[in-house]
């Protein structure tokens, strides 16, 4: 990890309130895996003390970009950062997702833009799988064609059904399970809001299934310092604190105290 | 020629006045890839007790208007956890250690103090009296003068190092508080603790911390953490180390300059984690400015 004077190379809308910001960050760019996220200075917020936490969508060389929708100040401010501005970032920050088991079919869950934590699994992956989306409407679902390029199948679920099926990203799961899985063992990797990965993590235990859950916790420092960001883990026949910021934002569905987490 | 950037703090020398402030640095390893801890001041580790604790339940942290409220709770690995886990890191640094120690009862607090006692490689211990966020005894022990006076008098009697209590702000007069550390044998005092305070949400009609309250750290803080150490360093002899809110270097040159001979910094390192040592940079750019050749030329530079 590192801080780095970062410089924005392109910031755009794309759609339904989501923007892309894209820099340079050649220290940090070349070191991310996939997973991780780097933890932003606000600029021209001098009010807030803390950081934001963004996982790396793509990392290109020396450039690096993250995905995001205006949730709050932070992300309000950030909207009106322009391309050759800097900004503060500190990274590659977390433990990722490990490298898919190439003896396994792997297959990406994604609530809203939680997909932008997995593009760079799906772009690593040996074999390529399906990946399910899924969104409140048509507007939270994204970059559906950068995975098709990759090679993946994409499922898209909405829950308005303004776009692909009607109903919640895990009934499209359970479709799959139940008439196309064909025996295959597959490896899941997941990222969305924590109702989802609950479910998707449900699932994985009682079928016996790999699941990597990326936990998206209210975060202070970013290093392990603060302890604002811990989940409960299983620890032998108990718990323990883990930080989502150092030992996460990954972890193993059989790990985290999923009764903990609305 | 370079300022004299050295002082002594409770008979330790430290080579800059700046060390890191306890809760906001960990144990040391956390930052250790993003800054050099050679070039601290001093580190002051998270509080420790007797035995593991887990801390409170979450969220335990809120950013307000240019500070931070947290009920963190004192999570820590209990003396054995934090000499066997994090102790033989640090003693690979050359920079004083200062333990934060705390407990639950005065005898508790005695205890912890004497297992450190018998451990090599820490330098000095500051007492966390003030934590706002146990629900057990600690508070008190900074509010309630008495309680105070037994629990700095028995951690004494039971460790010969560097003993540094650390003031609660809501008090009434602080310099009563500094003067009772004094009298009872401290080797210095620091100041200030967080602040009581809380955050609400008006769409979950619900508070922001698990805990309901929780203590306030950051810029927010500094005019009135800057005001309690001006007053403590009147009322002592023993050194005093200041902190509360410090972002920039002017920000501890202030401190310093009301006669804090040491500051801290803590809430700023989540924000940047280089800030102490920019402090460090900042004050000696600083000191060579003003023609001063060292650092204990600015304390108590305040033109009263």
């Amino acid at each position: 990890m590192q801080l780095e004077r970062a410089t924005v190379l392109e910031h755009i809308p794309i759609h339904g309130g989501y923007n892309l910001l894209r820099m340079r960050a050649p220290g940090v760019a070349p070191r991310v895996r996939p997973g991780q996220f780097i933890h932003v200075k606000i600029p021209h917020l001098e009010e807030c003390v803390l950081r934001r936490p963004f996982s790396v969508f793509r990392a290109d060389g020396d450039a690096l970009a993250i995905l995001y929708k205006d949730v709050g100040k932070g992300t309000r401010t950030l909207q009106y950062l322009k391309a050759g501005e800097t900004l503060s970032i500190l990274g590659p920050l977390g433990h990722g997702f490990p490298d898919p088991n190439p003896a396994a079919y792997p297959i990406i869950v994604a609530g809203g833009y939680g997909m932008a934590a997995l593009y760079l699994t799906a772009r690593t992956a040996p074999v390529k799988g399906i990946a399910f989306f899924g969104g409140r409407a048509a507007k939270d679902i994204l970059c559906v064609s950068d995975f098709e390029a990759l090679g993946w199948t994409v499922r898209v679920t909405t829950e308005d059904g303004s776009l692909g099926r009607k109903g919640i990203v895990t009934d499209a799961l359970d479709e799959w399970w139940l008439n196309e899985s064909a025996g295959r063992a597959p490896e899941l990797f997941a990222c969305g809001p924590g109702g989802m990965l609950k479910a998707v993590a449900h699932r994985a235990i009682e079928r016996g299934w790999t699941a990597w859950t990326s936990m998206d916790n209210s975060m202070g420092c970013g290093v392990g310092a603060c302890l604002t960001c811990v989940l409960k883990v299983r620890e032998g026949e108990g718990w323990t604190w883990a930080r989502a910021c150092r030992e996460g934002p990954v972890f193993d569905a059989r790990a985290v105290l999923w009764e903990e987490i609305e | 020629m370079k300022p004299d950037l050295s002082v002594m703090i409770a008979g330790i020398r430290m080579k800059n006045p700046v060390m890191t402030a306890s809760g906001t640095f960990g144990y040391g390893p956390e930052y250790a890839d993003l800054v050099d801890l050679n070039q601290l001041g001093a580190i002051v580790v998270k509080g420790i007790c007797l035995a593991p604790t887990k801390g409170n339940l979450t969220p335990r942290t809120a950013e307000t208007a240019s500070g931070l409220l947290n009920a963190i709770g004192l999570p820590g690995p209990g003396v054995d956890g934090f000499v066997r886990e994090y102790l033989p890191f640090l003693r690979q640094y050359d920079v004083p250690v200062f333990v934060n120690i705390w407990g639950k009862t005065v005898e508790e607090y005695a205890e912890v103090a004497a297992r450190f006692d018998a451990v090599s490689g820490i330098d000095g211990l500051e007492v966390n009296v003030s934590c706002p966020n146990i629900k057990e005894g600690s508070a008190l022990f900074g509010t309630d003068i008495r309680m105070f006076e037994r629990v700095v008098r028995a951690i004494r009697a039971a460790t010969k190092l560097p003993v540094i209590p650390k003031l609660a702000p809501n008090v009434s007069d602080i310099a009563e508080f500094a003067c009772c550390a004094e009298a009872c044998g401290a080797d210095a005092i620091s100041l200030i603790n967080s602040f009581p305070g809380m955050a609400v949400d008006i769409e979950t009609r619900g508070f922001k911390l698990a805990n309901k309250t929780g203590g306030l750290t950051g810029p927010a803080i500094k005019p009135i953490a800057l005001r309690l150490v001006w007053l403590a360093a009147k009322a002592v002899k023993i050194p005093v180390i200041g902190m509360g809110g410090i972002t920039t270097a002017e920000d501890a040159l202030e401190f310093l300059m009301v006669g804090a001979r040491a500051v801290a910094v803590g809430t700023a390192s989540f924000t940047n984690p280089d800030t102490a040592l920019n402090v460090v940079r900042g004050i000696e750019a600083f000191l060579a400015k003003e023609g001063l050749a060292s650092v204990s030329d600015w304390v108590g530079a305040l033109r009263e």
